[in-house]
């Protein structure tokens, strides 16, 4: 299992969930792309967006002001 | 009571887009690419003021006139502009110099990127023809990938998506 990070750090949205579309397209399914993210949209969002999708959202968390989005591909 | 976990998602999704004014062409370029990245089917048909923002060289204008509701944050608190300034020379590009820069420094994506992302994410668009001819743009004018098409092309369109917005 191949793992990717997305730096998602700073962009607004939609930005962080674009860019990890489009990063999750070029993985394999069972890879899993590492988010970092400050947009504190992005916590519903990429819930939202794994549920809608049917990439699997295996964590959420936070590291101080970052959150930390761990997304199997699908 | 309608249980929303046994329904299935939506596949699809249309959006009118009827404003081209640099605020009103966010929103359907934010959910046309964020649907797009979601796996939805969308369409987009742009008529009348939203017809320039297919052009190649996009560059929506702003103006604070009759937009009662807009403040902008400033040192600490918000200052709302009274419509009577808004009207003077300058005033409409200096405050669309200002929201530019306002959503540069928080992060939110310029347009022509977020428009650049629908195309990658194959959204459909679709010039209105009528537009097209009452305001005299060629299709030499607009994005390549784009279709022309009038309201039956929408309705068709509609009728078979999910969801439908107009805005």
């Amino acid at each position: 299992m191949a793992e990717q990070t997305l730096n998602a750090e700073g962009l607004n949205c939609p930005l962080p969930i674009i860019k990890a579309k489009k990063m999750l397209k070029t993985m394999a399914p069972g890879d899993v792309l590492n988010v970092r993210a400050t947009d504190p949209g992005s916590v519903a969002d990429f819930a939202a967006f794994c549920n809608q999708t049917g990439n699997e959202l295996l964590s959420s968390g936070s590291e101080g002001e970052v959150y930390t989005f761990q997304i199997k591909r699908g | 009571m309608l249980d929303a976990a046994q329904l299935e998602n939506s596949k699809s999704m249309s959006i009118i887009v009827t404003k081209g004014s640099l605020d009103w062409a966010y929103p359907p370029f934010i959910l046309a690419s964020t649907a797009a990245s979601m796996d939805l089917e969308v369409t987009m048909f742009f008529t009348f003021y939203g017809l320039p923002l297919l052009k190649k060289e996009m560059n929506p204008k702003f103006t604070t006139v009759g937009n009662a509701a807009m403040e902008m944050p400033m040192m600490g608190t918000h200052i709302a502009m009274p419509n009577i300034v808004g009207v003077l020379p300058g005033v409409g590009a200096m405050a669309g110099t200002m929201m530019k820069n306002l959503m540069a420094k928080k992060g939110v994506a310029p347009l022509e990127d977020l428009r650049e992302a629908c195309v990658e994410l194959d959204v459909r668009m679709i010039a209105c023809q009528m537009t097209m001819d009452l305001f005299e743009y060629s299709p030499e004018d607009m994005i390549d990938g784009i279709e022309l098409g009038g309201a039956a092309t929408y309705i068709e369109t509609a009728s078979k998506s999910d969801i439908n917005l107009f805005i």
